[in-house]
């Protein structure tokens, strides 16, 4: 029973992990309808401008907030220069450049930064909770995971659903033309999209690095199980991603706990494959008519 | 009349297949062992980017998986090369590894067939992923040290018959050389007809308009999925080459790096473009002997110059799709082309 519930509480802090990055993945979707497989190395970066400054003598906090910014601003810069040349084009050129800066990330980090593991601090506890003289699986640090994630989508579902801003951005995805002569500018909403998922992006690469090891590849494999969650969710809801993230995150967690963690990507494989069979377009997806 | 013959494809293939094949040998008998090494990784990197390439370019998938499927062939070829006297001969264990290939991409060409854009990358990027670390769960398959690969020697008649032709006895790094470009040269000329048969019509057609292609009568699931299979397949011969190129076969060797490094391959020569995968090929391979040395020049520690190559090839991946969609072989095209138009115009 215990180990149950171990493994449960675990899955949980885990899939907030893949759920935060399961939403900047559906944030860009949703603003220019690319998946960025870049994701993960772009957020690797900015922890690692957060590790740098705290190894200065900063605080968590100091290095938490400027690795948020250097995430909003990267994502800003990817989007001008790399991703506009492409607006347009059949999708392929920009999951083939997405790739391409992947690999760039990794490499330029590792010259930078060192390819050596270095371990990254985390601002509560990671003793689990005394609960009733046993101590569960549940840690200070995975609670405050747990409702920074649910924070930021709540934050998203209000932008895109309650304002103006939030509206635009959708617009300027679906039908830019339009948008732009209604009046929107569809250039800058674009920007924003990126910019606004790098930072989500970015904090799921804190939360990931929080008290455990920091090295160039540390959040590859995230790549994966955040494309998973994001689809499992339909790629359009925020909602969904989250619950996306929480559900793989569990499943997971049970594989590598009860069967064997080498197995953990070939479920998650499997996970996705089941998914795309049966509801396309992901569980919380409108159902949309397809010519062929 | 030479003209009318050279003008059916078939016949221009094979004997393009020809002249390969006597390069091949003038290039491997007078180089050295260390260069006949890196050009028997040319072949298999070519085998399996000559796979890509068609998937890619001619049907429009775009797999990051392949070095899952190359994993798969390599596995295969390991766990029948585990004794100094095989039960099958080597063109057999070729052909078992990449019929095993053939039938994991039935397995995840069915799906993958269904999948757009996005979700068939994301899809074959978690295969790449999952692949090498399954290999960790089963105890038969070496874990993280991997299998070693007994390659036997070739048979003797073989051998006779090379040294009547080249007056140099054969060692082992040359024959696997060997090996790898004979299968090169019979895949691209198998894929060459593929192209220009009604399958690769039909390839085209259901990339370019897939609304037409179904009203026209094909059938766009099995198109896809055979594009698949036949990509697969190359990748897993690739994968056997390289057991016997590398001759440990373990996890390591088949990071989510090898799959990348053969999409920036086909992306760099051109999509669709068999000569183009062999020439990004060739590049990939030279390339980070060239960059760490200039690295280590400029002053970097090894370990940073070695992070050179994969920063290079990034970027130049990139620069490809910004400013030459087309990649080398495709720009070239193009340029000549203009150059006809232009000088028939005048």
């Amino acid at each position: 029973m215990q180990q149950f519930v171990n493994t449960a509480l675990g899955g949980i802090t885990l899939g907030a992990v893949y759920a935060a990055f399961a939403l900047a993945l559906n944030l860009i979707w949703r603003s220019t309808r690319i998946v960025n497989f870049a994701q993960a190395p772009m957020a690797m970066i900015t922890t690692y401008v957060a590790l740098v400054l705290i190894d200065e003598g900063y605080s968590y906090w100091v290095g938490f907030a400027v690795a948020l910014l250097s995430g909003l601003v990267l994502g800003a810069v990817v989007e001008r220069v790399v991703i506009r040349p492409v607006e347009g084009k059949p999708d392929i050129n920009a999951i083939i450049l997405t790739l391409g800066l992947f690999v760039v990330l990794h490499s330029a980090a590792a010259i930078v930064f060192g390819s050596r593991f270095q371990s990254f601090p985390a601002p509560f506890g990671l003793r689990g909770i005394e609960v009733g003289g046993t101590s569960i699986a549940l840690t200070p640090f995975g609670v405050f995971t747990v409702v920074a994630v649910a924070t930021v989508m709540v934050l998203l579902v209000l932008l895109f659903r309650y304002t103006d801003l939030g509206l635009k951005m959708r617009a300027s995805a679906f039908g830019p033309e339009v948008a732009r002569l209604l009046g929107v500018r569809v250039g800058r909403m674009l920007t924003l999209g990126w910019a606004l998922a790098a930072l989500v992006g970015s904090l799921s690469g804190l939360l990931i690095a929080g008290g455990s090891l920091v090295h160039p590849a540390y959040m590859d494999s995230v790549v994966v199980y955040g494309f998973v969650a994001a689809v499992l969710g339909g790629l359009d809801s925020p909602v969904g991603s989250v619950v996306g993230g929480v559900l793989l995150g569990l499943s997971l967690s049970f594989v590598s706990g009860y069967v064997g963690s080498e197995l953990v990507p070939l479920s998650a494989l499997a996970i996705l494959m089941v998914v795309l069979l049966l509801r396309p377009g992901g569980l919380f997806s409108h159902v949309a008519e397809r010519r062929v | 009349m030479i003209r009318r013959f050279t003008r059916v494809p078939l016949v221009r293939h094979l004997l393009l297949a020809l002249v390969g094949l006597a390069a091949v040998v003038v290039v491997l008998e007078s180089t050295s062992p260390f260069r006949n090494a890196q050009l028997a990784n040319v072949a298999y990197l070519g085998i399996a980017a000559g796979g890509l390439t068609v998937l890619t370019g001619l049907n429009g998938q775009l797999s990051l998986g392949h070095g899952a499927f190359m994993a798969i062939g390599a596995y295969t070829t390991a766990l029948l090369l585990q004794d100094a006297d095989p039960a099958l001969p080597l063109v057999g264990v070729l052909a078992v590894a990449t019929v095993v290939a053939l039938v994991c991409g039935v397995v995840v060409g069915v799906p993958a067939a269904r999948l757009h854009g996005p979700y068939i990358a994301g899809a074959t990027l978690a295969l790449a992923i999952a692949i090498p670390s399954t290999a960790l769960f089963f105890d038969d398959l070496g874990g993280e040290q991997g299998l070693n690969v007994l390659v036997p020697d070739l048979p003797t008649w073989i051998l006779d018959a090379a040294y009547f032709v080249t007056g140099n006895e054969m060692d082992r790094t040359r024959s696997i050389a060997y090996i790898g470009w004979v299968c090169l040269i019979v895949t691209y000329v198998l894929l060459a007809n593929l192209q220009r048969s009604r399958v690769g019509r039909t390839w085209r057609a259901v990339r370019d308009d897939d609304v037409a292609a179904e009203i026209a009568g094909i059938h766009l699931g099995r198109a896809r999925v055979l594009a698949f299979v036949v990509s697969a397949g190359c990748a897993g011969l690739a994968g056997s080459v390289m057991a016997m190129a590398v001759r440990i076969t373990a996890p390591s060797g088949f990071t989510l790096n090898l799959s990348l490094l053969l999409l920036s391959a086909v992306v760099l020569g051109g999509l669709g473009s068999l000569a183009g995968a062999l020439i990004g090929s060739a590049l990939l391979t030279f390339l980070p002997q060239v960059v760490t040395d200039v690295g280590v020049d400029a002053g970097l520690t090894d370990v940073q110059a070695a992070q050179l190559s994969p920063l290079v090839y990034g970027l130049v991946t990139m620069a490809v799709i910004l400013l030459a969609p087309a990649g080398l072989v495709g720009s070239l095209r193009g340029l000549l082309q203009r150059r006809r138009l232009a000088s028939a115009g005048n």
